[in-house]
């Protein structure tokens, strides 16, 4: 009896364990990406499927989170010894801080001499750092600016603006015509899609962020007219307020609604701006390259816009390296990208030259080619996440009112010299 | 033999003591692990540069992170809006609480559904809350504005949460909503043990509906209004989800409160060093609070 019952219980802890070691076992891959901007979760879904069937018996446990969450999850999964998560997906401006810190695999001898020479290198720029790569490059992002081409034809407005000077003549016109109450939208809330919006203006105004130094050049003459012509543009009633509290998401819904005729965002938004269940204006938007201000145009600055890249990295201490390289490289190969870039743009030179492709997403894709060699990238400091907080305050304040452009700038300024000085 | 009896009761005292100990240890020890260690480890960082990111370099720097704190006009600012945060959505809640539960105990007809009714916000949780209350706000198609709208208040959407002062106090609505029942609960459960002879009597004299309240309700309400004004107002000492989820602190930092700070500093920028001092002023805060609500509670007598 006693024999049988104990035998019973060996069974038990046997099975017990048994099904624990299974469910952690070591074929299971986890993964944190982000919902909102790049491939939709049923995209995510089907690659993963694609994975799982040349990979038989690996499972790959997807996690989903908002961009604007995605930062302080990742901080709080993987910079302890034992990371909650393998692959993960890092932004541009994060690579410094994270790899800093040692979290992130260092991947430079892994990635294929194939993938080295056909990915452009402004792609491996993303995931560099110190002579080291830290992870692949998957979204090669930027801020493109998107028009409503009926709202213009409306009005009687022949060519999309070329300037931010036009942006506001133009806006003017589909004001008082009353086609829109608000011709423009922004993604201003205090989150970092602020700062991608004013660094574009920014460069665009041909200012800069940091100087030779890294000292903070923000607040000079060209940072100071940028913000006051944003500041303006909410004044006269041609930005729409709910800027002030929207991320990209928000724009898009805006946009999509047909509330709005000029707005910047990622490439994402464009594929849904011309899908009916997520759209009022399907068919109504083209991409225009993006403007700049007429003195820097006057200097020969044709366009401007900022590189919003991320990379897929895998973890430091993740117990199974290899495979989530593995997926990493999958996720990234050129075969994976040519085939879902609806909403992720191919960063392949081949395939980006290849013009049967180029058919598949004639608009995205050129604009891409026109684009890309006007992009700049925001800086890459370890600190980045604190100058950046600074900032969207400082910008927040000034265009809500609460103190002028020059004096909300120089207190960012100040502000980042005391967060280097802590470095 | 009195000696002798003395031997045995104070063996046996000393036995049964040994016995409290031992068997007050094991939770003993999980509370030193969990609540101690915590608080004197996040002491010793406040008093470092340690950073997530440079965990090698961590110097002691004395008080620096408080005096950094302390000389900067942002941290004021922040006590500022965390004090407007505590007081406001508090003293709402404790009136509106007050009288909520006032109005159930009266027993009107249909009493008992008002009751469930009421108690549904404090089921919802936070961040839920908080989403919902997003949502609600929302410039473009919030309920808010439809509301407002259809009844002829305002005469095109506003964007309710554009503007730092409209921010904080939209915040404080949706705190409110979320937790005036847990005063309506305190309340109501106080108020039902007061003696019908007590209004009989007062009926009797001659006193009003506010006289009544004024002299029998509230003050034997005391207790339990004390007590509910303790927990909110370190909850509120403390908010944080509502925060993070529907203003993130913006705009302008206009919602951005201590425990939001003390998050950023430690998990988006990695300053534990700086978080930690942050933290420990909110601990700091709070227990002279609660020192001064519990010297309130257990001296004035009823």
């Amino acid at each position: 009896m006693f024999n049988k019952k104990s035998l019973l219980i060996l069974t038990l802890v046997v099975l017990f364990v048994g099904v624990f070691a299974l469910s952690t076992s070591a074929e299971t891959i986890r993964m944190i990406s982000m919902k909102q901007a790049g491939w939709t979760p049923e995209e995510y879904d089907q690659i993963i499927a694609e994975f799982k069937e040349d990979n038989p018996g690996v499972d790959v446990e997807l996690t989903l989170v908002g961009y604007d969450a995605l930062h302080d999850k990742l901080i709080t999964s993987i910079s302890g010894s034992n990371p909650a998560y393998d692959v993960i997906l890092v932004d541009d401006i994060w690579y410094a801080q994270f790899a800093e810190a040692g979290w992130l695999l260092d991947v430079t001898d892994r990635v294929s001499d194939d993938m080295t020479q056909d990915v452009y290198d402004k792609a491996w720029e993303i995931v560099g750092y110190n002579d080291s790569l830290y992870g692949l490059p998957w979204l090669l992002d930027l801020e493109y600016f998107f028009y409503n081409e009926d709202m213009l034809n409306e009005a009687g407005i022949e060519n999309p603006p070329t300037t931010w000077e036009e942006v506001v003549e133009q806006s003017k016109i589909l004001k008082e015509q009353g086609i829109v109450e608000y011709p423009m939208v922004w993604s201003w809330a205090q989150i970092e899609a602020l700062i991608c919006d004013w660094v574009t203006l920014l460069k665009g105004n041909n200012g800069e962020f940091f100087d030779e130094n890294n000292e903070p050049a923000f607040n000079n003459a060209e940072g100071v007219e940028t913000l006051t012509w944003m500041k303006n543009t909410l004044d006269n009633e041609l930005t729409n307020p709910a800027s002030l509290s929207a991320n990209e998401e928000e724009v898009r819904r805006i946009f999509s609604q047909g509330n709005a005729a000029f707005a910047i965002n990622w490439v994402y938004m464009y594929e849904l701006l011309n899908n009916p269940d997520e759209s009022n204006i399907v068919g109504q938007t083209e991409l225009a390259l993006m403007p700049v201000f007429e003195d820097a145009k006057a200097e020969g600055i044709e366009s401007a816009s900022i590189t919003g890249s991320m990379g897929f990295s895998v973890t430091k201490n993740s117990p199974n390296k290899d495979l989530a390289y593995e997926l990493i490289e999958f996720m990234t190969s050129k075969d994976i990208q040519t085939r879902y870039a609806d909403h992720v743009t191919p960063m392949y030179k081949s395939v980006m030259s290849q013009d049967e492709i180029i058919e598949m997403h004639p608009e995205t894709f050129k604009m891409f080619d026109k684009q890309f060699p006007f992009i700049y990238s925001r800086p890459k400091v370890p600190y980045y996440t604190e100058v950046s907080r600074a900032l969207q305050t400082s910008i927040q304040n000034a265009l809500v009112g609460n103190v002028s452009p020059q004096e909300a700038l120089d207190n960012a300024a100040e502000e980042v010299e005391k967060i280097q000085e802590r470095w | 033999m009195n000696f002798i009896k003395n031997k045995i009761t104070n063996k046996f005292e000393k036995s049964t003591n040994l016995l409290g100990w031992i068997l007050v240890l094991p939770s003993f020890l999980i509370i030193a692990s969990v609540v101690f260690y915590p608080i004197i480890r996040t002491m010793w960082l406040s008093f470092t540069n340690y950073s997530l990111a440079y965990p090698w370099r961590t110097q002691f720097i004395g008080i620096k992170n408080y005096i950094d704190f302390f000389t900067s006009f942002d941290f004021w600012a922040t006590i500022g809006r965390t004090a407007y945060f505590t007081i406001v959505s508090t003293g709402i809640e404790i009136a509106l609480g007050i009288a909520i539960a006032y109005l159930i105990n009266l027993h009107l007809k249909g009493w008992k559904i008002l009751r469930t009714i009421v108690i549904i916000p404090w089921a919802v949780p936070t961040v839920v809350n908080a989403i919902m209350w997003k949502w609600i706000y929302n410039a473009e198609y919030g309920a808010l504005n439809g509301l407002l709208q259809s009844l002829n208040i305002i005469d095109k959407y506003q964007t309710w949460l554009s503007e730092p002062w409209t921010a904080m106090n939209l915040v404080i609505l949706a705190d409110v909503w979320k937790c005036t029942p847990f005063v309506i609960l305190i309340v109501s459960a106080a108020l039902a043990t007061i003696s019908e002879d007590l209004y009989e009597a007062a009926d009797i004299d001659g006193a009003n509906g506010f006289q009544t309240f004024r002299y029998i309700t509230l003050p034997l309400l005391k207790p339990a209004i004390m007590v509910a004004l303790v927990i909110r107002t370190v909850e509120a000492f403390k908010a944080f989800d509502i925060i993070y989820v529907l203003t993130r602190g913006g705009p302008a930092n206009g919602t951005q409160i201590i425990s939001y700070k003390a998050y950023l500093e430690s998990f988006s920028f990695l300053n534990m060093g700086r978080g930690s001092a942050l933290s420990f002023i909110v601990s700091v805060f709070i227990l002279i609070l609660s020192l001064v609500y519990i010297r309130l509670l257990y001296t004035e007598d009823v």
